[in-house]
Order: structure tokens, then C-alpha cells, then sequence
């Protein structure tokens, strides 16, 4: 199908957008590499009366780190997550979720701040940002305020944006040495949604997990922290024999609906399955 | 109400400056394929699943129906007509060929410069590798065996 007709404005600069969405009355969407947005106009999913295209804007560009964190852009493109050597170093769960993310072509031009924006519950990196604890840094005419990830999804396609604010970068905290990584997800085809994902982070005790976050998407509103199976699993020397340990966690922190084609205790099972994966894949990473 | 607004935009097209104007919600397939007669360009499922529309920005695979034609202002685009013309796909071409790997013929553009930016880029891929690298690319006559092997022929070649 075809898009429903729109006013397209192209700004010239970041302050020059944040005037366009502050004075649109919340019926601006900013369009960057638009690859979930652009599919959604043509299917008439939704028909917003202005795009606002910011994915020329150099200020929403670069990567920079601090002794605390690193910082990305917003316009930082999922392929760039694949050969950024700051990412590499220090970010090796983005280098890791990347190749989930859909294909070749859409790799090269959707960004990080429009997946979390989107705020889709089957993607990958809002996962990631909340298991790394990232922070949004979220620009307007009022100026910039941060949000915790896990304090900015609010639910299905539902964030804490608003009218008039951009997601100009987004901070991830530097892990502490020795913080190991995993990421692994579960779709009908490659480059599908996922019909569970995980990503986890957690700090080793000699060869104990120690604080884990373990985050799931695909599977809730949202991606979403698992504060049971985080409890369930903190002390605990990976390479998991079995799935005694996590199995009743999942259960208490998980509860999906039932799907056509997909009951919600076969989604548990596929979690359950996929949190032994991910967490026996921790104790043969490298550390981070 | 809205009407259908037209956006200035300056692009380089298969190597050549463009200077035109387009409509607001026309994607960059629809462009090039009813108003320049591109028709080269396919256009399948019209939301990012199918990858038959394929196109390079800036040198970079692209879905054009995931993409504005008013987005391509300042970037360079090519598409299967001038990638063949200027003969950086006669090399994949002609083991496609070689192979019957183009059946209908209906996903061989988008699949022809998927390969190409890979290729382009010297990776040496093994065949799993190459599969997950088309994997964003549908072939309904299911001929991957024949398109995973044209690849990589010109892979090992190690020239595009």
C-alpha cells in the first residue's frame, strides 16, 4: 500500500528541528533512517500530518567516551555498531545484538535513537539498553534532560517522550572490568521479530555470577528487566546443567498472552530454553 | 487537508546530477520506477520484508520503499541500471547467468547489489555467511543453492 499523504520538512539544524516539533502540537514524527516508521505509513498503521527528516543533522551524529561512558549519537546506524571499535571495546553486547537486528540493507539505515524511540517490543536494542542501565539524553527547546531506560519504555510503542522532545544520544555507564555479555534470541526466520529475546549482563564473583540484569523482549509490552530470575541466578557458577534454577524466575517474572499459532506456556518454554543458552554462553565469553 | 506537496531535492543518480522535484509520501521505489522509468528496481512487499527493491545510497544496500525520495537530497544513489551499464555487476551477473541462479528474474536486482556490497568489500564469506548476508533478499522460486554459488564464484575470484 501507499502512505497517506504528509508535510515532509527537512531541517538545517538540531535547533531548527526542536522548533518544528515544539510548535507541531505532537503531530510531528521525526523520520531518520525510517525503517520501521516508513514501513508502518505504507500499511496505513499510522498517518502522522508532518515528518520531521533529522537524518542529516550532524549534531545527532558521533561517538565519544568519558571515563564513565560512552556516548552514541542517535543517528548511529545499526551497522555501525558492527565495526565501531569503541563499540567493540566497550560495548560488546551492542556488537553482539547487531546482527539480530533485520537485514544487511536495514542495518544500514536504521539508527539506535529511532529502535528506541520506535519502541517496539520485539527489538533489540531497547533490550540492551536497559540491561547496560543506558541513559536517553533527550533534547528540546527547554533544554536536555536524561532518562534511565528502563524508566523511559512505558509499554507498547509507548515511551516517556514528549511532545516536542528528540533523542539527540544515548549514554551507556563504562561496565566494570570483568562484566561479561550475552545476547541470543529466538525467531521464526532470520531477521524476524523475535518470539523471545534475551540479553543479560552480569559481574562475575571468581566464577559466581554476582548482580546479573537479565533483560527479555519479544515477550512483553516492553523490553523488560527480570528482577526474580536476576535473584534466582546471583551466586550461581554457570555452566547450568539444567533449567531448575531459572525455571520458576521465568515463570513469576514472564507472563505472555496467548498467540495464534503460539500458546503462552510454549513462549515460557522457549524462554526457559533460551535463559539456559544465553546463560551458559556467560561463562565462555571473554570478558568485557 | 494535505495535499500532495512537492519537495525539492538534488541527488546524484547513477553517477549523475539530479535536480527534480518529488512528492512528500512518494518513496524513492515509486520515484524511480514511474517517474524516471526505472523500472529495474522491483517492488514486492512495499514494507522492508522481501528486499526485491533494493537500491545503493551512498554506496550502502537500502530498501527504496523504506525510503522517502525526498531522503535522498544530497546522497548518491545507484540502482540496478547503472550498476549493470557501468559493468561493476558483470562479473556477478555472468555466473548468475552461468547458473540459471536468476529464475523469474523478479528478486535478481535487489539480490545483485546485496551481493555486490559484499563482494565490493572483499569479505571472503563462507556459504552460511553468505546465506544470512541474502537472507533479507526472497527468491519465491526458492533457487538459493544456485545464488549462494554464483556468489561465491565471484567471491573466491576475489573480484566484482
Amino acid at each position: 500500500m501507499k502512505a497517506r499523504n504528509f508535510h515532509y520538512i527537512k531541517p538545517a539544524s538540531l535547533a531548527h528541528a526542536l522548533r518544528i516539533l515544539a510548535n507541531a502540537d505532537g503531530e510531528a514524527v521525526p523520520v531518520a533512517g525510517g525503517q520501521s516508521l516508513l514501513a508502518g505509513l505504507n500499511m496505513r498503521l499510522s498517518a502522522p500530518k508532518l515528518l520531521v527528516d533529522i537524518g542529516d543533522l550532524d549534531e545527532l551524529r558521533g561517538q565519544s567516551r568519558t571515563a564513565d561512558s560512552v556516548r552514541l549519537g542517535a543517528l548511529t546506524r545499526h551497522a555501525d555498531l558492527l565495526t565501531s571499535d569503541l563499540v567493540a571495546q566497550d560495548l560488546p553486547l551492542l556488537r553482539t545484538a547487531a546482527p539480530h537486528i533485520g537485514h544487511l540493507a536495514i542495518r544500514n539505515r536504521g539508527t539506535l535513537g529511532g529502535s528506541l524511540a520506535y519502541a517496539d517490543p520485539a527489538a533489540e536494542l531497547p533490550a540492551c539498553a536497559v540491561a547496560l542501565d543506558a541513559s536517553l539524553v533527550l533534547g528540546s527547546l527547554l533544554g536536555e534532560r536524561e532518562v534511565r531506560a528502563e524508566d523511559f519504555f512505558k509499554g507498547l510503542f509507548e515511551t516517556d517522550l514528549r511532545p516536542g522532545e528528540l533523542i539527540v544520544a544515548v549514554k551507556f555507564p563504562i561496565q566494570p572490568a570483568g562484566t561479561r555479555v550475552a545476547f541470543a534470541e529466538l525467531s521464526r526466520r532470520h531477521g524476524d521479530f523475535a518470539l523471545v529475546g534475551l540479553a543479560v549482563v552480569a559481574s562475575m564473583q571468581g566464577d559466581r555470577l554476582d548482580k546479573a540484569r537479565p533483560v527479555y523482549f519479544g515477550c512483553a509490552d516492553r523490553a523488560m528487566f527480570a528482577p526474580s530470575v536476576a535473584a534466582a541466578i546471583t551466586g550461581l557458577r554457570p555452566p547450568f546443567d539444567d533449567d531448575s534454577a531459572f525455571a520458576p524466575a521465568i515463570r513469576q517474572d514472564l507472563s505472555p498472552d496467548d498467540m495464534p499459532g503460539l500458546r503462552a506456556d510454549t513462549r515460557l518454554h522457549m524462554a526457559t530454553v533460551l535463559t539456559g543458552r544465553v546463560l551458559n554462553s556467560l561463562s565462555e565469553r571473554a570478558a568485557a | 487537508m494535505i495535499g500532495d506537496e512537492e519537495i525539492a531535492i538534488e541527488t546524484t543518480l547513477n553517477g549523475k546530477p539530479l535536480k527534480t522535484r518529488v512528492r512528500a509520501r512518494q518513496h524513492l521505489a515509486d520515484f524511480l520506477r514511474q517517474e524516471l522509468e526505472l523500472t529495474g528496481t522491483h517492488l514486492g512487499c512495499e514494507h522492508g520484508i522481501c528486499g526485491a527493491c533494493t537500491v545503493l545510497i551512498d554506496g550502502r544496500t537500502a530498501r527504496s520503499c523504506l525510503t522517502l525520495a525526498a531522503q535522498i537530497s544530497g546522497h548518491a544513489v545507484e540502482t540496478i541500471e547503472g550498476l549493470s551499464d557501468s559493468g561493476k555487476l558483470a562479473e556477478l551477473q555472468a555466473e548468475f547467468i552461468a547458473r540459471n541462479a536468476a529464475q523469474c528474474g523478479f528478486c535478481s536486482s535487489g539480490l545483485l547489489l546485496t551481493a555486490y556490497e559484499v563482494v565490493a568489500s572483499g569479505a571472503q564469506l563462507s556459504r552460511s555467511e553468505i546465506r544470512e548476508v541474502i537472507s533479507g533478499n526472497m527468491c519465491r522460486c526458492t533457487g538459493y543453492h544456485a545464488i549462494v554459488d554464483a556468489i561465491q564464484a565471484v567471491m573466491t575470484k576475489g573480484r566484482c
